[in-house]
């Protein structure tokens, strides 16, 4: 299973809309480095409105793909992050400090059009 | 008490599977959607240990329905190498697989009552319950 990884200018969108298995985590991880390397892209917004679970390999996943991506010139956000999962997350200690967020994806856009300064 | 399910723990697939299958007894039970969100991440918690670990084991849920109070109990056994020390991997941040080292202090936090027994080469029990509110 792949997740779909969508180029708008210069920016890439990522919807994840299935369960997440361990191995589709890794591949994607994979995928949007490949994609930002491709593409030239600046920015990332990762929507993720309809996961609904998020457990401590999966916060490992996306908080190492943000990182990469940063290492690599493109800022990444994290959007729509269900209240639920905001609880769990913090129940199992993970914080995800140094990773953007916001409320959905449009807020996503408008934090990567002021950070980047577009 | 009512009757126990178990899902089978070989595949990695099979972490997503017992999640899915756990959620829809807490969903049926009467949990709300962040107790259910707990209760699932629990569960690949306990089930990616065994993966990760053990190679092969199972995670059981039984209903509890007391006259006073309902919950579910989830149980993960495994029959792996079993836990050297207990009071190392309860501590927060202690991986030896390069994770976050969040999972069984973190099951704990996500669960209401948590116990684990382990004997080396025997195996690894864990049993956890959540009470609806």
């Amino acid at each position: 299973m792949r997740i779909p990884i969508l180029k708008l200018h210069n920016y890439l969108l990522i919807s994840i809309q299935t369960e997440i298995d361990d191995n589709t985590a890794i591949q994607f991880q994979e995928d949007l480095l490949n994609k930002i390397h491709e593409t030239g892209a600046i920015g990332v917004v990762i929507d993720l409105t309809s996961v609904e679970i998020i457990d401590s390999f999966i916060a490992k996943v996306l908080g190492d793909v943000v990182t990469m991506s940063d290492l690599m010139g493109a800022k990444v956000v994290l959007t729509g992050i269900q209240p639920a999962v905001a609880v769990t997350l913090i129940d199992l200690g993970i914080h995800l400090r140094n990773v953007p967020t916001a409320l959905d994806l449009e807020q996503g856009l408008m934090k990567l059009h002021q950070e980047l300064g577009e | 008490m009512s009757l126990q399910s178990c899902v089978t723990i070989q595949k990695e697939w099979d972490i997503v599977g017992a999640r899915q299958v756990g959620r829809d007894i807490a969903k049926k039970i009467g949990f709300g959607t962040v107790d259910q969100a707990r209760i699932a991440t629990a569960i690949s918690e306990l089930a990616r240990n065994i993966y990760l670990y053990a190679g092969n084991g199972k995670i059981c849920f039984e209903v509890i329905d007391n006259l006073d109070q309902k919950g579910m109990c989830i149980k993960a056994i495994d029959t792996g190498p079993g836990i050297q020390d207990i009071g190392l991997v309860m501590e927060d941040g202690f991986s030896t697989s390069g994770g976050l080292g969040a999972g069984l202090p973190g099951v704990k936090r996500l669960m209401d009552e948590f116990s684990i027994t382990s004997d080396k080469d025997k195996g690894t029990n864990i049993t956890t319950i959540k009470w609806v509110r």
